[in-house]
């Protein structure tokens, strides 16, 4: 086991697969010569050259859309946003092309391409650079996605969603690119998607969470145990697919759940998972599912605005207490 | 012909044996054929193909009313030239892609009129298996990568496909279609400036049929020369006459060239005329029946029958023979769409995935 930052773990992944498949290859802005806004892409371009990685103009919608059309044609792209938040200029290509071609075409072409990028909250980027889009592409049958919360989980998925046949939405977190933990140095370790993990084992209460908000939740079932509940903590890995079968496992044992989410509540992904639930364990809740959602306003600017934005760990706390009437 | 755009136009303000509207000012004039370099048996096929889709539309907008045929249908009639002369100019492992008015090239592509005619009827027989419909008609085999119907997104699919075949070292070249209306989106401009940046053989092909659904030209693009936007980028282009089946072919292959030997993009833009509504429920009360009679004169299959007839290539008796075996055609592939079985219910959930991992 090596100890890497998720930064270095996706480095890894990506050295990986251009090296494992000559049909991958990385364009988005700024990959190559800057060596990536957020160095996730650092190397890259000394080891495959110009042809395999690839900076392009600024130019979302058109670049998403030649990437579809590559892998139409039997290439695997791997198309970096610099921020989710610029994929909003590309969603026509992602949804109305990526999303519905295999269907469409009645099997006859597959797109085998990841979209990938920072998302969600960063520190202080404000409105238009701070947003959670996981429930919007989630929304679209034919897209997959995927939201890693440790490094080890970084590389493995992000193998596994190159090698996939369809197209992946493959979000990370932007403040937890410098976070460390074990990898395992296996070039053939993948992780496969649509399987959740618990990532601690707990008998009274259930928190989902992903992303950004894993650490949070683990954080939170560190102080809750000190009052004597014992939070199971379940991370999907994996949005769409999601691996309901694991959370309503885990409900029927505890017959508590929270979930929480740095995304906003309305329409969100906290909200399926509760309707779900809600579908196939009711009978086993003692109390209703509880949301932990990012506040339902533009992220604000000013430190401690954003700070109350986002959920943190005693929110998180303070809900789990609610479903346990403590 | 050079590769260089400015030295590709002719200046003149003429408006080009009846081309352009006559209020309509040009930088260019646009090219139109000369004498048949053709073999008979080449020129003979054009004129089939574009005989048989006229046809095969006349029979679309019959099964439409019929109800055979739902949701938007989009006719190619009076835009024939186009998309035959082009694709003639291809080898047959070349790509194209095409709008949601795709009929025609699909025709011309080699998709079958049975598979196309069953795909319009929704039966699991047609092209896309029932799953597309008349927007959304594809074929691997033949390498027609769709008729797409959010207007523009054909464009940087277009452009991928081009980039594809340059990353694989392979020579195939791409052909994209789009009206004009396309060209005020951001996927046009983003696609051609990626294109001329990494020296794609991609050919885009601007089906300028003066009208985005019922929005004159005029009333929508500031400046309406067409092919001169490709000066923005430093992509050759060149203003072709749509209606004239051999200068589509000709520039086409001029096109080819460029993209096949110097892994260049070229855009193209035809002037042509569609002589039904945009969609079957288009009334079109946008025109007169006076501007569609003024452009029916120049209708393209007849403008290429008289030619081939003056060159004594065919004879009216040869034409007569045509339309026989045509309608044939067009009917056994509407019985072959009437006589194919609906999609298997559990057809509802394939396909969405190509690994559906649960």
């Amino acid at each position: 086991m090596a100890v890497l930052t998720m930064r270095d773990a996706l480095n890894l992944a990506l050295k990986e697969e251009l090296a494992r498949d000559s049909s991958v290859f990385l364009m988005g802005e700024e990959v190559a010569e800057y060596q990536g806004a957020y160095k996730v892409t650092r190397g890259l371009l000394e080891e495959f050259g110009p042809k395999r990685v690839i900076d392009t103009p600024i130019t979302e919608l058109g670049f998403a859309g030649l990437g579809v059309g590559a892998a139409m044609a039997g290439l695997r792209p791997i198309v970096e946003f610099m921020t989710f938040n610029f994929s909003i200029l590309a969603t026509d290509q992602i949804i109305n092309s990526a999303a519905k071609m295999l269907y469409m075409s009645g099997g006859q072409f597959k797109i085998p391409i990841v979209f990938r990028g920072p998302s969600g909250s960063a520190y202080q980027v404000s409105s238009q650079h701070s947003q959670a889009l996981e429930s919007w592409y989630a929304y679209f049958p034919g897209l997959k996605v995927v939201m890693p919360s440790t490094p080890a989980d970084a590389k493995g998925l992000l193998k596994s969603a190159i090698r996939d046949d369809d197209p992946v939405i493959f979000m990370e977190q932007e403040r937890m690119y410098g976070m460390k933990g074990e990898v395992p140095e296996d070039e053939e370790l993948t992780i496969p998607l649509g399987v959740a993990e618990v990532k601690r084992e707990g008998k009274d209460a259930t928190i989902v969470a992903r992303s950004l908000m894993v650490p949070t939740a683990l954080k939170a079932a560190e102080e809750l145990e000190k009052q004597g509940i014992l939070c199971e903590v379940i991370d999907p890995r994996t949005i769409r697919p999601l691996d309901i079968d694991t959370i309503v496992e885990s409900v029927k044992k505890t017959n508590r759940l929270v979930v929480a989410e740095e995304s906003h509540a309305f329409c969100g992904v906290a909200a399926e998972i509760s309707a779900e639930i809600n579908e196939r364990a009711f009978d086993y809740l003692d109390a209703p599912v509880k949301r932990v959602s990012g506040v339902d306003v533009p992220m604000p600017y000013a430190k401690n605005l954003e700070q109350l934005a986002i959920p943190d760990v005693e929110r998180i706390i303070a809900a789990v207490r609610e479903v346990s009437y403590s | 012909m050079s590769s260089q755009p400015t030295e590709q136009r002719n200046r003149s303000n003429s408006s080009a044996a009846g081309v352009l509207d006559p209020p309509e000012k040009r930088d260019s004039s646009p090219s139109q054929s000369k004498e048949l370099t053709e073999d008979r048996e080449t020129l003979v096929k054009i004129f089939r193909q574009m005989l048989l889709i006229r046809r095969f539309e006349e029979k679309c907008a019959e099964s439409y009313s019929l109800g055979k045929i739902g949701g938007f249908c989009h006719l190619y009639i009076g835009q024939e030239a186009v998309g035959v002369g082009s694709i003639s100019a291809l080898r047959e492992d070349d790509y194209v892609l095409t709008s949601y008015r795709e009929h025609g090239q699909a025709i011309a592509k080699g998709i079958t009129p049975d598979a196309i005619m069953a795909e319009l009827y929704g039966k699991a027989t047609g092209c896309s298996r029932g799953k597309g419909g008349s927007m959304h008609l594809f074929d691997k085999d033949v390498n027609f990568l769709g008729g797409h119907a959010i207007v523009g997104g054909q464009i940087p699919l277009a452009t991928g496909v081009a980039f594809a075949s340059k990353y694989k070292e392979t020579d195939q070249v791409t052909l994209c279609f789009f009206g004009e209306a396309a060209v005020n989106q951001g996927a046009f401009h983003e696609s051609l400036n990626m294109a001329q940046l990494w020296k794609l053989p991609c050919i885009y092909i601007c089906e300028n049929n003066m009208y985005g659904m019922g929005t004159s030209l005029a009333r929508a693009m500031s400046f309406s020369d067409v092919a001169q936007k490709a000066c923005a980028y430093e992509i050759a282009s060149e203003f072709v006459d749509g209606m004239d089946v051999l200068a589509m072919r000709h520039a086409t292959e001029r096109a080819v060239k460029r993209a096949r030997e110097e892994s260049l993009p070229t855009l193209l833009e035809a002037r042509t005329y569609r002589y039904m509504g945009h969609s079957m429920s288009d009334p079109g009360k946008y025109r007169t029946r006076a501007e569609i009679e003024k452009y029916q004169e120049r209708d393209p299959i007849k403008m290429f029958a008289n030619k081939l007839k003056e060159q004594n290539v065919i004879t009216d008796a040869d034409i007569a023979g045509l339309e026989k075996e045509i309608k044939e055609e067009v009917e056994h592939a509407a019985r072959f769409a009437d006589a194919s079985p609906l999609p298997d219910p559990s057809e509802l959930y394939t396909n969405v995935y190509a690994n559906p991992l649960n």
